[in-house]
């Protein structure tokens, strides 16, 4: 049997005294796209740390392809480089596009020869082919948020984390975004976990849907049953808007 | 009366003694500055407290512990560096450092809350994490190490205690200022204040220069 490439096994975070995650369970399969939907201050983000050995759980284990692995072990950092996460506010380097999309090349050692080629498709790839020499920092809002995922990208990550990677975009660059992730994840099979609060994103991208409430997982299921056909209560009233929160 | 090889001789020690001064409050305020901003230590929120109280020490302060330190009765009064040009780059030293490691702190707790995460998230270890978040805050560093040389040309309560105000030896521009005036040379005194305000015209736009193209 082939272990899961992500499995969550009753992950336990509190912040401030204040539980966040109290007890959540999952297992993401190979290549698909996982989303996690839920409202604001569920814990997606947190959830999504968790997975990228940001931070700590205080209880339970993050395990990668059946393996455990937790933050500050000398195999964090060799897991955390087989990820690579676009976070929910477009931040990018004092640099120009081609550096910043670069970064994650140089810090993998790999060689100057290549990086430029890799660079220069990975910026092809989100539309941005003739930003390369501009500074990072002049973009719009949306073309930043193109550039972080470039960035991530470029390094062909097995699992890619996407923190409300839209969230404020405009939807032009929603478009380019969303049709971004699509094709990456046909070329490259890789898997794909996705924090939204956007169900119509959620459904458009993803295989597989979870909804976070209080701190777990309280339905789990394909994103046409879960938009269509909910089991739980909970999503019923989180998918009609009744849901108070 | 001062006359022409005198000036230049007062504007060259003041280069030195302010160059030289900078140079070594850069070279041990910025790594410092590096450090109390990056690692998580015990007692880093007093270090940096102590290192923004310093911001506002006294000159005068300053040439007087170098003073008691290089005194002839002093611990290291055996050097004989009071009265000497190397007193007083040691005195403006104990100035510039903390000015330098201080903004240099403000620069890097800048860029730590804005790309930690980021950087980690990309793969990025300790070592790398420094070397990118004092590339990011590059401009923040350049801007202490420019206060730091503003401080430094413009001091003259501790090169006047610690240099003495030597005629061909430790006068500098500032103490040189301080001498015209009170002896009624306003003319002199005049002078000698363009020529500090024209050298670090010269100096901050040489150096903005440097940062416009990238260089630093």
């Amino acid at each position: 049997m082939i272990a899961s490439p992500i499995s969550l096994a009753g992950i336990e975070k509190t912040y401030g005294g204040k539980p966040i995650l109290r007890g959540l369970d999952a297992e993401v399969a190979a290549g698909e796209i996982f989303a996690i939907l839920g409202p604001s201050g569920c814990g997606k983000t947190t959830a999504l740390r968790l997975l990228d050995l940001l931070d700590a759980p205080d209880r339970g284990a993050i395990l990668f392809d059946g393996t455990p692995c937790s933050v500050g072990s000398p195999e964090a950092l060799t897991q955390r480089r087989r990820m690579a996460m676009v976070m929910q506010n477009p931040i990018v380097f004092r640099a120009t596009v081609f550096d910043n999309v670069a970064y994650g090349l140089w810090l993998r050692a790999v060689p100057a020869e290549d990086i430029r080629g890799r660079v220069f498709a990975a910026l092809d790839f989100v539309g941005l082919l003739d930003a390369a020499k501009q500074g990072a920092g002049e973009l719009s809002g949306g073309e930043q948020q193109r550039v972080a995922f470039a960035r991530a990208a470029v390094v062909n990550p097995e699992i890619l984390l996407l923190d409300e990677f839209t969230a404020n975009l405009d939807p032009f660059n929603v478009r380019i975004l969303e049709e971004a992730i699509i094709r990456f994840r046909r070329e490259t099979r890789c898997t794909v976990v996705i924090v939204t609060h956007n169900l119509f994103q959620a459904k458009r991208l993803a295989d597989r849907v979870a909804l976070l409430l209080d701190g777990r997982f309280v339905e789990i299921a394909a994103a046409e049953t879960f938009c269509g056909r909910p089991s739980r209560p909970e999503t019923r009233a989180f998918l009609s808007g009744e849901m108070a929160y | 009366m001062t006359d022409v090889s005198e000036i230049l001789q007062i504007i060259g020690l003041s280069l030195l003694v302010s160059g030289t001064s900078t140079l070594i409050g850069s070279v041990i305020g910025v790594p410092l500055g590096v450090f109390v901003a990056l690692r998580k230590f015990r007692g880093r929120t007093f270090v940096r407290t102590v290192a923004f109280t310093f911001y506002g020490f006294p000159p005068v302060l300053a040439g007087l512990l170098v003073f008691l330190l290089l005194s002839r009765g002093g611990p290291f009064g055996f050097l004989g560096f009071l009265f000497t040009p190397v007193g007083m780059i040691l005195a403006q030293s104990v100035i510039v450092i903390p000015i330098v490691m201080g903004i240099t702190i403000s620069a890097m707790m800048t860029v730590e809350k804005r790309l930690h995460d980021t950087a980690r998230a990309l793969g990025a270890n300790e070592r790398q994490w420094r070397a990118t978040a004092l590339h990011d805050a590059r401009i923040g560093v350049f801007t202490a190490v420019m206060v730091g040389f503003g401080r430094a040309i413009s001091e003259v309560g501790t090169v006047l205690i610690v240099g003495g105000n030597i005629r061909g030896q430790t006068r500098v521009l500032t103490t040189a200022i301080v001498l015209e005036t009170s002896q009624a040379h306003y003319v002199e005194a005049t002078i000698f204040g363009v020529i500090l305000f024209i050298i670090a015209f010269a100096v901050f736009a040489f150096l903005q220069r440097l940062q416009a193209r990238g260089i630093v």
